[in-house]
């Protein structure tokens, strides 16, 4: 393995996920064994039904598996109550969402502001590192808008900002470009691609190959169960998986 | 998170959705006020008349012919017996047997028609002797009080409450001035200082005929009672000697009118207080009353503040599932929906309360009664509007708390 020297950010190791709807038992994950080292970027492709949102939710922590371990950053977060895991959450993760999920109240300083305040920082560090991180994404000029005055890429460009402000081991993209026209979607695709370049450890769910292409490294899944890597050479790179 | 930030974040809500908000404390905000109305109203009632009581005098008991048992062992009602006389009020002044009296002041009382030239006015004639003045703690503003000299020479003189002069001689100086009482013609030679109005619980102070009370018995009652005294004011020496004061009164009536059983005694010594209670009594069960209906309303106010928090938890899912992806811990929701619903509570409280100190200050133009809003009372009912919103709060509050991320991120 080329990232052997550092330990691996994350480790699933045969992580099932069984969910219970009355009496019918649907297996969303069964068994798998993953381990993401610090500073890749990894692709996590699948089509809908695939476990691909199980998964993210496991990896984000919004959820728990029911069998298997799950170590972020060295803890095992499979047997963290809600408030350790809310913790861990703030701390370690860095959320993009495909909806953006911006608090239309908040100005976007306010919004990238949040994961801090339930951090429990002071005012005055809160807003020098949301200004920051507003910058990093090049919206320096865009603090004082709310989202509602500001175009979808920036938008999203917004929830990256609030994704990078904790300093977190993981950025977790859920469908970042799923609400995006081409140009913002290259827009904001190109912005992982700097995250990566600076050594974060970014992992982007989609069902598009030519967006998983972007990644250093392309984790299939399918039925619940991690595929082989196919070659890079065999991802296509306009290829349309079927909703 | 901490108490700055949720209240912060609660605040923006609450402002965010500003209609609503508003209706919502309108709910708070009418039981509050009606709570605060009610009460003050109540209490005004209850001052007036313990201020009426109060201008009686200071210290004061008032000994009164009581309940009578007849030789056939029927018993009378309160007042059927004119048992009280002018030697009990003798006995009751020596300072031997009853040391912690300070003054005594028997009365009769009737109420007769005053006659001044072509005016007529009907009033109450009171007999008294001089120590009157001191016991019911009044004060002459013209002329003099009725003397000794007065009552052992059956005067005809009469000292006259304000309202008394001014309804016979309207603006004209009385002293000096003739009154005809029972055919009998009184020279004014005093005027009453005015105490304000009374009210149903007591006499008017300031509308009767005071006349010496050998006078009223011989010249204005006449008849058999010549010797017998409507009441008996007694004033105690201080504050602290009430207690003895009446002990000593009871032992000395009972060994006068040879009665061994306290409870057949034929007269009963009240003190204010025990006048007060009674008076206020009424006026108590009835703002209990009314408060109860308002605390009803208030009910429903604090229901009010649930149903829209419970909309709100329902309509913020998004935010709330976001929230907690961004490391919101349940405790940290659970504050501030509950944040939310006290600052609705609070804001409807102070507002309640401003409402009825308006209503306190306007209602009494158009109703008799005065209305007053204590300190304490405003203070009290801000806390109850403040703990109905928490109190109401609490079940949305955790509803939104409990909620699993992954839902509330998932609802479109």
């Amino acid at each position: 393995m080329d990232h052997e020297p550092s330990p691996p950010v994350l480790a699933l190791t045969d992580v099932r996920k069984t969910y219970r709807t009355g009496t019918i038992e649907v297996e969303a994950l069964r068994g798998i064994t993953l381990s993401i080292a610090a500073g890749e970027f990894v692709a996590v492709m699948g089509p809908s039904g695939s476990g691909k949102s199980t998964l993210m939710h496991i990896l984000g922590c919004l959820d728990v598996p029911t069998a298997g371990d799950y170590q972020l950053a060295g803890e095992h977060v499979g047997d963290m109550d809600e408030a350790a895991l809310a913790q861990v959450r703030n701390r370690r993760i860095g959320f993009v969402f495909q909806q953006f999920n911006l608090l239309a109240s908040l100005t976007a300083w306010r919004n990238v502001e949040l994961p801090l305040t339930y951090a429990g920082l002071a005012p005055a560090q809160r807003k020098e590192r949301a200004l920051a991180a507003l910058d990093r994404v090049g919206l320096g000029d865009r603090v004082e808008h709310r989202p509602g005055e500001l175009s979808g890429g920036q938008q999203q460009r917004v929830a990256v900002a609030r994704a990078l402000v904790t300093d977190p081991a993981l950025i977790l993209a859920d469908e970042p470009t799923g609400n995006l026209d081409s140009t913002s979607s290259a827009d904001v695709l190109g912005l992982f691609e700097e995250l990566h370049q600076a050594g974060r450890t970014v992992v982007l769910i989609t069902h598009e190959a030519d967006i998983a292409s972007t990644a250093g490294r392309v984790v299939h899944i399918r039925d619940g169960l991690l595929q082989d890597e196919p070659p890079k050479a065999a991802v296509g790179p306009a290829h349309w998986v079927a909703q | 998170m901490n108490w700055l930030e949720t209240a912060r974040t609660s605040l923006a809500a609450v402002r965010s959705h500003r209609l609503r908000s508003l209706l919502t404390m309108l709910g708070i905000l009418i039981g509050i006020a009606a709570v605060i109305l009610t009460v003050g109203l109540g209490e005004g009632a209850q001052k007036q008349v313990s201020d009426q009581i109060n201008a009686l005098g200071s210290n004061l008991l008032i000994v009164s012919p009581g309940s009578s048992t007849s030789s056939t062992g029927v018993r009378g009602g309160f007042g059927s017996a004119s048992t009280l006389t002018d030697a009990d009020a003798t006995a009751l002044a020596s300072k031997v047997s009853a040391p912690d009296i300070a003054a005594v002041a028997p009365t009769t009382s009737t109420e007769e028609e005053l006659t001044a030239g072509s005016t007529n006015w009907t009033t109450s004639v009171v007999g008294a002797t001089p120590s009157w003045l001191d016991v019911r703690a009044r004060s002459v503003t013209e002329g003099r009080f009725i003397t000794a000299h007065d009552v052992s020479s059956d005067a005809a003189v009469v000292v006259l409450g304000s309202e008394t002069a001014s309804e016979l001689f309207s603006g004209r100086d009385p002293i000096g001035q003739t009154v005809t009482i029972a055919d009998v013609p009184f020279q004014v030679v005093g005027l009453l200082n005015s105490v304000g109005s009374g009210s149903s619980a007591t006499a008017d102070q300031d509308d009767q005929a005071i006349v010496p009370l050998s006078t009223a018995t011989t010249r204005v009652i006449g008849g058999n009672s010549r010797t017998s005294v409507s009441d008996i004011y007694l004033e105690a020496s201080s504050g602290g000697t009430i207690t003895a004061a009446y002990q000593e009164a009871n032992s000395e009536l009972l060994a006068l009118h040879g009665i061994t059983t306290a409870t057949d005694a034929d007269f009963t010594i009240a003190s204010q207080q025990s006048i007060l209670s009674t008076a206020t009594s009424v006026d108590k069960t009835l703002t209990v009353l009314l408060a109860g209906i308002a605390a009803i309303s208030l009910l429903v106010g604090g229901i009010g503040v649930m149903n829209i928090m419970l909309v709100s938890v329902t309509e913020r899912v998004r935010e709330i599932g976001l929230r907690k992806a961004l490391g919101a811990t349940p405790r940290a929701i659970r504050r501030q929906f509950l944040f939310e619903a006290s600052v609705l509570g609070l804001s409807g409280g102070v507002l309640g309360v401003v409402l009825g100190i308006v209503g306190a200050i306007v209602l009494p133009h158009f109703i008799s009664d005065p209305i007053s809003i204590s300190p304490a009372a405003a203070g009290a009912a801000i806390a109850v509007a403040v703990a109905i919103g928490i109190g109401f709060g609490v079940y949305p509050a955790s509803r939104a708390a409990r909620l699993a991320p992954i839902d509330a991120l998932r609802s479109e």
